[in-house]
């Protein structure tokens, strides 16, 4: 669902999409975005018609002591992607297609893009390869590498790319104890940092670590990424049960924050209230966890997906 | 540079002890920033510095180094700092184009397990390479970090004998120093754990003169004190190994780090 966001807010605010998936197609994927609460979105409309300079605006008298704000519009009417952090979405609504259709989209389904020869070189699958090669070639050709020249009004690339270390990628880290392909995935992930850190993009990945046993690995993983979050459902768990937990639906464990020295962020362990905002506009209402005896250090906060408050 | 950790320390860009392997490490917490502090420590000693770095960009350490009121760009120009940008090469490699002539250091990228002797010949061309005018002191190695090697396929056994190598060449043959960072996941004591992380710390702190542990605090977080550091410095006398261990706790801030024996915090007191 956090990929779902982050996908969601890239389209709001006009951002560039890549998304990569190889067990549903990612246009199928596309089309399950949630919806934007729509009080201060825009709505791209065909039927609009443009305003004309001479025409008087409509059921409001010039301004007499107001006079600077005569010209400013009614209602702001504009995604304004740089003045806020994030947007508000419904969760049980589907983006409208004609908000989502506005967005630049790129994809990369493995069934479809692997039928070219495979590259024996690397020491990475070759749908992990093919993957690297796709993104790279779209962040060159549509001018999101930082060595392209400025000619053009820079955007933002968002790559999210789902389930990496599952079967379906050909990898077989979920499916054994010591896997035959156990760098492939790390060794990904470091071609994907290094194209983060040359281009205009950022990147989610999900994983479903519940399938990865090796915590050395998920250790490796995490170092390599800048931001690491854990989310563990209470469905089906004893915690559903437990009565401490019962407003909540899972539980989002943050797991490692890298440190950008300097700031005044840092990697940091710790059980605080804390109310994440994440950059897709979830409001995650997170609250201090119930104590429990011999609890790990470790960023945790209970959370509920809720409906953004109106 | 640190001044508070170098006066813990008892080093002084002015005078160097020569041959040094300093091991920085960490658990469950970051210690780059000691890394920042090495080298920014040793190009203000007019030292000849080749920084292997394996995880940023250039521009990551440039623009941190910028704070702590260093150029990395013009330590550059002067040939005084050989920067391998492991990020930047390894595309090249991973995402097979034509081939990249200028660097071979990340070579071992396309068969990490016939080990890193491309990297170890990248870093002693570095060191012993005598391109610019200017002379500078003795060389030191800076290495972030170590683990990642570990990541992209090679093994702990391989990583210890390129350290070895470095050690042999920098160390005792050129009178100069390494500062490699390990990073480590998980507890120690767990039997099954990062193995090949705890194998690589284990053998370098047995080489080393001098180790710098970063944790977090056992008690949690702490928003005045982001965590603590263990100082260990190795000397061996004859056939006795005298270790002397400090803990500090430190907190880093906008352009610096500041570091304080526990319980002494400024926000504490």
């Amino acid at each position: 669902m956090i990929l779902k966001y982050f996908l969601a807010e890239g389209v709001v605010c006009r951002h560039e999409l890549f998304v990569a998936a190889a067990q549903d197609n990612p246009d199928d994927i596309l089309q399950e975005l949630p919806a934007p609460i729509l009080d201060d979105v825009a709505i791209p409309k065909a039927v609009e018609q443009p305003r004309l300079p001479c025409e008087p605006r409509d059921s409001l008298e010039a301004m007499n002591i107001a006079w600077r704000y005569q010209n400013l519009p009614k209602v702001q009417s504009f995604l304004a992607s740089s003045s806020r952090f994030g947007h508000y979405y419904d969760v049980s609504k589907t983006m409208e297609p004609e908000i989502r259709l506005a967005a630049k989209c790129h994809s990369f389904y493995p069934p479809e893009h692997l039928s070219q020869s495979s590259n024996t070189h690397s020491p990475m699958l070759e749908s992990y390869s093919a993957l690297l090669k796709s993104l790279q070639e779209v962040i060159n050709r549509e001018g999101f590498d930082l060595t392209a020249p400025m000619s053009k009004s820079r955007n933002i690339l968002r790559v999210g790319l789902h389930s990496l270390g599952s079967a379906l990628w050909g990898d077989d880290l979920s499916c054994h104890d010591n896997p035959k392909h156990r760098h492939a995935l790390t060794t990904f992930l470091y071609g994907l940092r290094a194209l983060m850190r040359s281009s205009l993009s950022v990147a989610v990945v999900t994983l479903p670590s519940h399938l990865i046993q090796d915590r050395a690995l998920m250790g490796s993983i995490t170092r390599l990424c800048d931001n690491a979050i854990a989310l563990e459902s209470f469905k089906g768990s004893e915690r559903e049960t437990n009565p401490l937990y019962k407003d909540y639906h899972g539980r989002n464990t943050h797991t490692y924050l890298s440190v950008s020295f300097p700031s005044d962020t840092h990697t940091h362990t710790s059980t605080r209230r804390q109310c994440i905002k994440a950059g897709a506009g979830l409001w995650m209402e997170a609250g201090q966890p119930p104590c429990r005896p011999g609890c790990q250090c470790e960023l945790v906060c209970c959370c509920s997906i809720r409906r953004a408050p109106q | 540079m640190f001044t508070e950790l170098n006066s813990i320390l008892n080093a002084s860009p002015d005078s160097i002890t020569p041959g040094e392997l300093i091991v920085v490490s960490d658990r469950q917490s970051d210690a780059s920033f000691l890394v920042h502090h090495f080298l920014s420590f040793y190009l203000r000693a007019r030292c000849k510095v080749c920084f292997l770095g394996l995880v940023q960009s250039f521009c990551h350490y440039s623009a941190v180094s910028q704070r702590l009121g260093l150029s990395l760009t013009q330590a550059k120009e002067r040939g005084q700092l050989v920067f391998l940008e492991g990020l930047k090469d390894s595309l090249s490699i991973l995402i097979p184009q034509e081939r990249n002539a200028e660097s071979q250091a990340m070579d071992f990228l396309q068969d990490p397990a016939a080990g890193l002797r491309s990297l170890y010949e990248f870093v002693q061309s570095s060191v012993t390479g005598s391109g610019s005018s200017e002379d500078w002191g003795p060389p030191v190695l800076l290495v972030d970090d170590l683990s990642v090697l570990l990541s992209l396929g090679v093994s702990a056994g391989a990583v210890l004998d390129f350290s070895h190598y470095c050690r042999a060449t920098i160390c005792s043959q050129l009178q100069g120093n390494m500062v490699m960072l390990v990073r480590c996941s998980g507890e120690e004591e767990e039997e099954d754990g990062d193995e090949g992380s705890e194998r690589l710390l284990k053998g370098l702190t047995h080489q080393c003169t001098l180790t710098l542990h970063v944790q977090g605090l056992p008690t949690g977080f702490c928003k005045d004190i982001h965590g603590q550091v263990e100082v260990c410095r190795r000397r061996r006398r004859g056939d006795l190994q005298h270790n002397q261990n400090k803990l500090f706790q430190y907190k880093v801030h906008d352009k610096g780090a500041s570091f304080f024996a526990r319980g002494t915090s400024s926000a504490v007191l």
